[in-house]
């Protein structure tokens, strides 16, 4: 029966799951949040710097690398699904790592997702800052280290909404995780893919149920990193 | 401004280190294998290998990790040798890959049949026809016709394979036509689209019996209408990675595997699970229907395989004999390997 039951079912569903702490949700629930949270966590190592550093300084062919990070932003994740499974396929480069259908396949995907993003947006705010900033802070007589401090300060907030939308991107995402994960039932199994599977077994209301627990999490999730943006905004 | 690019290339090194680190820490403190079974939607989706499995997994103390796409996936992903052992149903594709070289000691374990479903009113007219092909004719008319859409697989899995040949055995060529959609996705999706419809037609399409089964309570718009016809037999092999291709398979314990599946013990029990009171899939090892391959290619199994025995392991009460979809179904054995996996994902 596809009709209105079925997300209503779909509501109960979910709040049974969440309530009796099933373990198989458990399961699923978890990786997806250590897959997307290590993606995010080394996707900020990474972003944060090198958007700094593209923000802050000019270089020849910096236009070129501008433009690339932002086509990057757009990476369709079944294309970085492909090329990452292709890598780290038994035949292919990296295939002696023996990666692939593994947690790690998975995070290394959603990395190269959500690196171009925390890069990009925190581009754009340190060079939009930078010039007023920087000519304020050299009229008072700053050194470079305490200038680059300042525009980074400055720009704390928005470099934390570039990991907000990072970690939407890369928690709501199936085609890259469902290619190089596998789905395996207790190991790669995400909330995204196990959603694709149900509903591929016509299960609608488990799919459905399992949607709602995904919406909740990423919800709770950027309620906490809101509340630290504004905090962060008070004390500043 | 020395000192700023300094300071961040160190960053960028560090963190270049650490990713590193990761990559090697997780090649050397690699866990010993799993076996990874790459198989079609089919076996999976419908439950049988979730109900096949914990005996094999029990017995050789060893992880099955079930990859469950497409037959053309699933057997692209086992020629670069990337699975282990490989379940699918597509004579013809199969063939291609024990030519190659790639995939080896293909033998038959169990079939099922393909039927047609469409809309009860059957506006095509092919209700209880026992010749497909005819079917297809009519669906093909009624196309032109603007009556009805004809949804195909297209995905290079099995069944679109085998629905393809209807085409060809009927003389037509459906590809392109307004009245021919094809979903490009998994049997359970494109049975949900059927089922929809499109603009206003109602859908027929060709499937395998098993996902139907597994699916029509949700599919309130369709019935099954053509079955029978000899051309419709599904057989499933089971086929071997080359280990002279691909070293790193797990050959030894994939061979147990399909010994398993072949034994009378577990073709006994292929033929015990059923869906909704219904079998599933009939054991045909030793006895496979034509349509799986020639008496040769019969006899070459039937010579490397033998009569394989496999004792199911003692202690084990399988709790699972009756069986639906699969999914979040508790049994005391189970429930303990949730717990156990529970608590290595807290740690």
């Amino acid at each position: 029966m596809i009709s209105l039951n079925e997300i209503i079912e779909g509501f109960f569903k979910a709040f049974q799951l969440i309530l009796s702490l099933d373990p198989e949700v458990l399961n699923i629930t978890l990786l997806s949040l250590r897959v997307s949270g290590t993606a995010v966590i080394l996707g900020s190592i990474v972003g944060l710097p090198s958007g700094a550093l593209l923000g802050l300084y000019d270089f020849k062919g910096k236009q070129l690398v501008v433009n690339f990070v932002n086509t990057m932003m757009g990476l369709p994740p079944v294309v970085v699904g492909l090329f990452v499974f292709l890598l780290l396929s038994r035949s292919g480069p990296l295939g002696l790592l023996d990666l692939l259908y593994t947690p790690l396949a998975m995070i290394i995907a959603q990395f190269i997702l959500a690196t171009p993003i925390i890069t990009g947006i925190t581009m754009a705010a340190v060079s939009s800052i930078d010039r007023t900033v920087r000519e304020t802070a050299i009229s008072l007589g700053a050194t470079e280290g305490q200038l680059i401090w300042t525009v980074l300060k400055e720009t704390r907030m928005s470099m934390l909404s570039g990991i907000i939308v990072a970690f939407g991107r890369v928690i709501s995402e199936v085609g890259a995780i469902m290619i190089v994960g596998g789905n395996i039932r207790w190991y790669t199994r995400a909330l995204t893919t196990a959603i694709v599977l149900e509903t591929r077994r016509g299960e609608f209301a488990l799919a459905i149920a399992l949607g709602l627990i995904l919406i909740l999490l990423a919800f709770i999730i950027n309620m906490m990193l809101t509340y630290l943006q504004r905090k962060g905004e008070r004390i500043y | 401004m020395r000192r700023g690019i300094t300071v961040l290339i160190a960053v960028l090194a560090a963190t270049t280190i650490l990713l590193s680190s990761i990559l090697v820490y997780q090649w050397t403190t690699k866990p010993e294998k799993d076996l990874i079974l790459a198989t079609t939607t089919s076996t999976y989706d419908s439950g049988l290998l979730d109900y096949m499995l914990p005996v094999f997994e029990e017995k050789y103390n060893v992880k099955v990790r079930v990859l469950s796409v497409g037959t053309g996936q699933a057997l692209e992903i086992a020629s670069r040798g990337d699975a282990d052992v490989v379940l699918v149903h597509s004579p013809e594709t199969e063939r291609l890959y024990v030519d190659s070289g790639d995939l080896i000691h293909r033998v038959p374990i169990m079939y099922n049949d393909f039927i047609v479903v469409g809309p009860p009113d059957d506006p095509a007219n092919i209700e209880g026809l026992s010749n497909v092909t005819e079917a297809f004719i009519r669906i093909a008319e009624a196309g032109e016709a603007g009556e009805i859409v004809f949804f195909s697989r297209g995905d290079d899995s099995g069944t679109h394979k085998k629905e393809l040949s209807i085409w060809d055995m009927a003389g037509i060529n459906p590809s392109g036509k307004s009245w021919y959609l094809e979903t490009g996705q998994g049997m359970g999706n494109t049975l949900i689209a059927t089922n929809e419809g499109f603009s206003g037609k109602s859908g027929y399409t060709l499937t395998d019996r098993g996902t139907w089964l597994s699916m029509k309570n949700s599919l309130d718009n369709l019935v099954v209408l053509v079955e029978g016809d000899p051309i419709l037999i599904n057989p499933y092999s089971g086929l071997l990675v080359n280990p002279e291709k691909h070293p790193e398979v797990n050959f030894d314990l994939a061979r147990k595997l399909i010994e398993y599946f072949i034994s009378d013990y577990g073709q006994q029990r292929i033929a015990n699970f059923t869906v909704g009171g219904e079998q599933l899939f009939i054991p045909c090892y030793g006895n496979a229907p034509d349509a799986w391959g020639t008496e040769e290619e019969e006899q070459a199994a039937y010579e490397y395989w033998g009569q394989p025995e496999f004792d199911p392991p003692s202690g084990f009460f399988v709790v699972l004999e009756e069986t639906s979809i699969p999914e979040f179904k508790r049994d005391i054995k189970d429930g303990k390997s949730k717990i156990i996996l529970f608590y290595s994902i807290l740690r």
